[in-house]
């Protein structure tokens, strides 16, 4: 416990060195198999596979950041959707003016839809979206100022619980309307769409896309890292005094608010992030990324995968979204109740989810380590 | 240099009303602790002991009155953390204690040092620290048990689990609502004996419904009844008094 958090133990036990294991290597592996190997071999990853596994991994890293705040400090966030929406569309504004004259309208600036509602020019919130690090910084700062001001208002009023957890619905709701209005300035019901290249690179090229794949693993192994990071350190454990007992935690001193702040902007960031490489995957960001299901759903991902485990939240965003794309396939119109039974029946026979459960059978030793909570030190007391 | 203070009192109290939908829990109480004393407060239930302990961490606001700490703080204008940072800790008459951490992290977290978010981001424990955290778990009996988690302890355990947090505070006032409920003879004694040993270095406000352990401890005893002073003075003073035997003691 004394020695700074070197990254080993930061991956802490097994289960978090075989999951940032497994996504550095498939980071490394996949786009090979898909741009190396050739589609007549069995080994040959097609490309639309690539992409469907690349928009995973970005829901597995909203699952982490969500982790974070509800598996950790209790806070129940069922407007996590926002934020990952607010970096998606800073990254569309950037894609939008890499299109630049190859517009339908070609415009040398404006993107379409602002030729098609007759604007003369840019408004203020586009200016620098042509560049990529300037959009990067607003993916994370917007996002990240937006929890900041809620949070800033909700945590000082002490609003807590289910309070808390309508008004961030109520937030992702109040945008999605925003959004969907023309004269909002983001391309209203349609969105932004129709891009053409990335960093010069054209988005629909294998290359393109294997690329993002891997920048979504590296990104989501970056992001269990940091998470990794804050809960193993004696401010997590803070976090999850006041998960327990908020108002015990002020007894001794804590600013409670400040807590919650911190890790309401870090999650929110982190939100925004995944967000942002989502977007050139999917080829478009609309209003409806705001809808009020898709915070719900990411709740369903993190509780099916275990709160508190924050490889479980990312597991759970994967095989809750691979189950979709299945059913999707086979039985679309039985997807909604095929969800809401997962997550009764999560809530009643797996309260801790997939991984917390099989954590519960597993060696005592590693399972210690691997409680929200518990300090590294637990794991390897004689020092 | 002139002493600036209001009082030279370590905690004073002073017309301190409080009323929940027109119940008035407290009614101008006025109290005053030395400093470096030790006070034992009793009366029946409902007598607004706990709440007076909300009061003065700062749970609860009162309608009326001041609550003076070391002459100098008024404690009504403070949030909980605040006053927990000036220097008051608490021990809850329902033991709260960190269930999902173990026993040492329950220690570590109430350890006096800084309280902010970036200090305990980069918080690495200190060879004074550790010392000290062996120290408080010995104190409190509890350091064969420091790996576990503080859920598996039993009522009294977690009792004094919440004692050795509050010894890990280093506060100069403790506030001890009900330390020995639900604890055997033997332990309500060894209780009592802790605290007297707290006492040496700390003042300290106890709560307590069982006689013989404020006998054991042998300090003034005030009896609250319907939110105000009824009696203040030595246990065998206070037992003597008609209207206290009346309302409580001779129950
Ligand atoms: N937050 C509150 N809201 C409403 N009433 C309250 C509140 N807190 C305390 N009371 C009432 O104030 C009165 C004093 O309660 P308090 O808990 O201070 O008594 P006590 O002396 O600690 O009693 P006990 O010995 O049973 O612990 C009680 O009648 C209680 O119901
Ligand atoms: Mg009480």
């Amino acid at each position: 416990m004394s020695r700074r958090p070197s990254i080993l133990t930061l991956l802490g036990d097994r289960g978090g060195a075989v999951f940032v294991g497994v996504l550095l290597a498939a980071a490394v592996v996949v786009p090979v198999l898909n741009l190396a190997v050739p589609p007549s071999s069995p080994f040959h990853v097609p490309t639309h596979t690539v992409v469907l596994v690349g928009k995973w991994l970005t829901y597995a890293l909203l699952a982490v950041a969500l982790d974070l705040v509800w598996g950790y400090c209790g806070i129940l966030s069922l407007g996590h959707g926002a934020f990952f929406a607010l970096g998606g569309y800073a990254m569309g504004m950037y894609l939008m003016r890499q299109i630049g004259p190859r517009g339908v309208y070609a415009h040398p600036v404006l993107p379409d839809f602002m030729v098609f509602l007759n604007w003369r020019e840019l408004p203020v919130a586009w200016w620098g979206f042509q560049h990529f690090p300037y959009a990067m910084l607003m993916a994370l700062a917007v996002p990240g100022l937006l929890a900041f001001c809620l949070g800033w208002f909700a945590f000082r009023s002490r609003v807590t619980g289910v309070y808390l957890s309508i008004i961030t619905q109520a937030m992702t709701y109040a945008l999605m309307l925003g959004f969907f209005r023309n004269n909002f300035g983001f391309g209203g019901n349609n969105g932004l769409t129709d891009f053409k290249d990335i960093l010069g690179f054209s988005i629909q090229a294998p290359g393109t896309r294997a690329a993002l794949f891997a920048v979504s693993a590296l990104a989501l192994a970056s992001g269990f890292l940091i998470a990794r990071a804050i809960v193993t350190s004696k401010l997590g454990k803070v976090l999850v005094a006041i998960r327990d007992a908020e108002s015990r935690t002020r007894f001794l001193g804590y600013k409670v608010e400040h807590y919650k702040l911190f890790v309401f902007v870090v999650s929110a960031m982190m939100a925004g992030l995944a967000g942002a490489l989502y977007v050139p995957q999917v080829g478009i960001i609309n209003p409806s990324e705001f809808a009020p299901a898709n915070s719900i759903e990411a709740v369903i991902w993190v509780a099916v995968g275990g709160r508190g485990t924050l490889t479980g939240a990312a597991l759970g965003a994967i095989l809750v979204n691979a189950a979709k794309s299945w059913f999707t396939g086979v039985l679309p119109e039985l997807w909604l109740f095929a969800l809401g039974a997962l997550f009764v029946l999560t809530t009643l026979f797996l309260p801790k989810g997939l991984v917390g459960t099989l954590l519960g059978f597993w060696p005592r030793r590693w399972a210690r380590s691997h409680k929200p909570g518990l300090s590294a030190s637990v794991a390897q007391p004689a020092e | 240099m002139q002493d600036l203070r209001i009082t030279p009192a370590l905690l004073y109290l002073d017309g301190v009303s409080v009323a929940f939908d027109g119940f008035k829990a407290i009614n101008n109480l006025s109290l005053t602790l030395d400093p470096g004393e030790m006070r034992a407060i009793i009366g029946p239930n409902g007598a607004g002991k706990t709440t007076m302990m909300d009061i003065i961490t700062g749970k609860t606001r009162p309608d009326e009155g001041r609550v003076i700490f070391q002459g100098a703080h008024d404690l009504t204008t403070l949030d909980e953390a605040d006053i927990a940072t000036l220097g008051i800790g608490r021990k809850f008459q329902k033991p709260t204690v960190f269930e999902s951490h173990t026993v040492e992290d329950n220690v570590l977290l109430a350890l006096k040092g800084a309280r902010g978010v970036v200090a305990n981001l980069f918080h690495t424990l200190s060879g004074a620290e550790r010392d000290r955290l062996d120290e408080i778990l010995a104190l409190v009996k509890l350091i064969e048990r420091r790996y576990e988690l503080a859920a598996h302890l039993s009522h009294g355990q977690k009792q004094w689990l919440e004692i050795g947090m509050l010894l890990a505070q280093d506060p100069a006032l403790l506030l001890v609502d009900e330390p020995v409920a639900g604890m055997t003879d033997a332990e309500t004694a060894e209780t009592a004996e802790l605290l007297r040993r707290i006492n040496a270095t700390h003042s300290v406000i106890v709560v307590e419904h069982d006689m013989a352990f404020v006998r054991d401890l042998g300090v003034k005893v005030t009896v609250l009844h319907e939110g105000s002073v009824l009696a203040e003075g030595s246990l065998d003073q206070v037992s003597a008094n008609e209207r206290v035997v009346e309302v409580y003691l001779g129950r």
